[in-house]
C-alpha cells in the first residue's frame, strides 16, 4: 500500500545524500506497561489490543514483542 | 421528528450540520453527547466532520469505542439511517460499518476545494433524489481521505452498487476513485465530501440541500 510519508522522507533522503535507499516505509511504535496474572493472558490481552486499537488492520500490519519486567509483571 | 448530530471532543462541523439542517431546511435537531447513550428518541444521526478525540492513533480510532457510537451501531443495525460526513466516514469505518479505510492523502496535502463528483445513487436512501451518473460539485476538506481497499473488496463494493458518490478527478488517490460508499441495505452513508456546506446559496452551491433533506425521508 502506498505510504506518501514513507516516499517523501525517501526523496528528502537522497537530497541529504544518501543514496540507494530502495524502500522506507513509516509507521509507529508503540510501548505499554500491562499486568497480568501470567504470560499468557498478558499475551492474550496485547494481541486483542493491537488487533482492535493499536492497529487497523485493513491498512496496517503489526508485529509484538512482550518482555517480563521485574516483580513478576509483563511488560 | 428530528435528526441527532454526534458532538465529540473535537467535532467541528458539528454546527455546521445544524445550521445545514434547521436553519437551511427547517428540520430539527439534536446534539448527542459522545459520553451519552442515549440517542433521546432521534429518526436519524448525523456523525460530522472535524478531530474526533484530536485524531489521536488513527482517525476515527478512539471515537468507535465511545458509548454514544454503541448505541449509534446498535441503531444503524436495525436499518436506523445513519450519515457520517469527512472524519463521520472514517469513524464508520473503524466501526465497521463500512469497509475500507481512509488514510493520507497521496501527495500529503491537506485538501480544501470545490469537487466534482459523479453520483450512483442505487440502494441508498439519503441519494434517491439524485439521478444515476448526475453531476454535483460539493467541497472537500480533508488530509486524510485516500479510501483503501483490497481489489477484490472493491469489486464487491463495485458490483453491489455500494460505490455511490465518485471523484471526477481524484484529489486524494482513493483506489476506484471512491468519494463516498453505503452499506448494503443503504441505510449507512459514508462520503469525504461536505454535503452541509452546500445548502446555503451564499456559501457556494446547493448540492448538498437534496441529501440533508432527505435525511428524514
Amino acid at each position: 500500500m502506498l505510504d506518501p510519508a514513507g516516499e517523501a522522507t525517501r526523496a528528502a533522503a537522497a537530497r541529504l545524500g544518501v543514496d540507494g535507499i530502495q524502500k522506507l516505509r513509516i509507521g509507529k511504535a508503540i510501548e505499554l506497561e500491562l499486568v497480568a496474572p501470567d504470560r499468557a493472558t498478558a499475551q492474550a490481552q496485547l494481541e486483542r489490543l493491537s488487533d482492535r486499537l493499536l492497529a487497523n488492520p485493513v491498512i496496517e500490519n503489526w508485529t509484538l514483542e512482550l518482555a517480563e519486567a521485574t516483580g513478576g509483571s509483563a511488560a | 421528528m428530528s435528526v441527532g448530530v454526534v458532538v465529540f471532543p473535537g467535532s467541528n462541523c458539528d454546527r455546521d450540520v445544524r445550521w445545514a439542517l434547521e436553519g437551511c431546511l427547517g428540520l430539527s435537531t439534536r446534539f448527542l453527547w459522545h459520553e451519552d447513550s442515549d440517542l433521546k428518541g432521534v429518526d436519524a444521526v448525523v456523525i460530522p466532520g472535524g478531530f474526533s478525540y484530536g485524531d489521536y492513533l488513527r482517525c476515527g480510532a478512539i471515537a468507535r469505542f465511545s458509548p454514544v457510537l454503541q448505541a449509534v451501531k446498535d441503531f444503524a443495525d436495525h436499518g436506523g439511517p445513519v450519515l457520517g460526513i469527512c472524519n463521520g466516514f472514517q469513524v464508520l469505518t473503524e466501526m465497521e460499518l463500512l469497509p475500507g479505510a481512509l488514510t493520507r492523502n497521496a501527495r500529503l496535502h491537506f485538501i480544501c476545494e470545490p469537487t466534482p463528483l459523479e453520483v450512483q445513487p442505487g440502494q441508498c436512501r439519503w441519494l434517491q433524489t439524485y439521478t444515476a451518473g448526475e453531476s454535483i460539485v460539493l467541497p472537500i476538506a480533508h488530509g486524510e481521505g485516500r479510501f483503501q481497499c483490497d481489489s477484490s473488496q472493491l469489486e464487491e463494493l463495485e458490483g453491489n452498487g455500494q460505490v455511490v458518490l465518485r471523484y471526477a478527478a481524484n484529489p486524494n488517490g482513493s483506489v476506484g476513485d471512491v468519494a463516498g460508499l453505503t452499506n448494503a441495505a443503504g441505510n449507512v452513508l459514508g462520503l469525504m465530501p461536505h454535503p452541509e456546506r452546500a445548502c446555503d446559496p451564499a456559501t457556494g452551491g446547493i448540492d448538498g440541500r437534496r441529501l440533508m433533506a432527505s435525511l428524514l425521508g
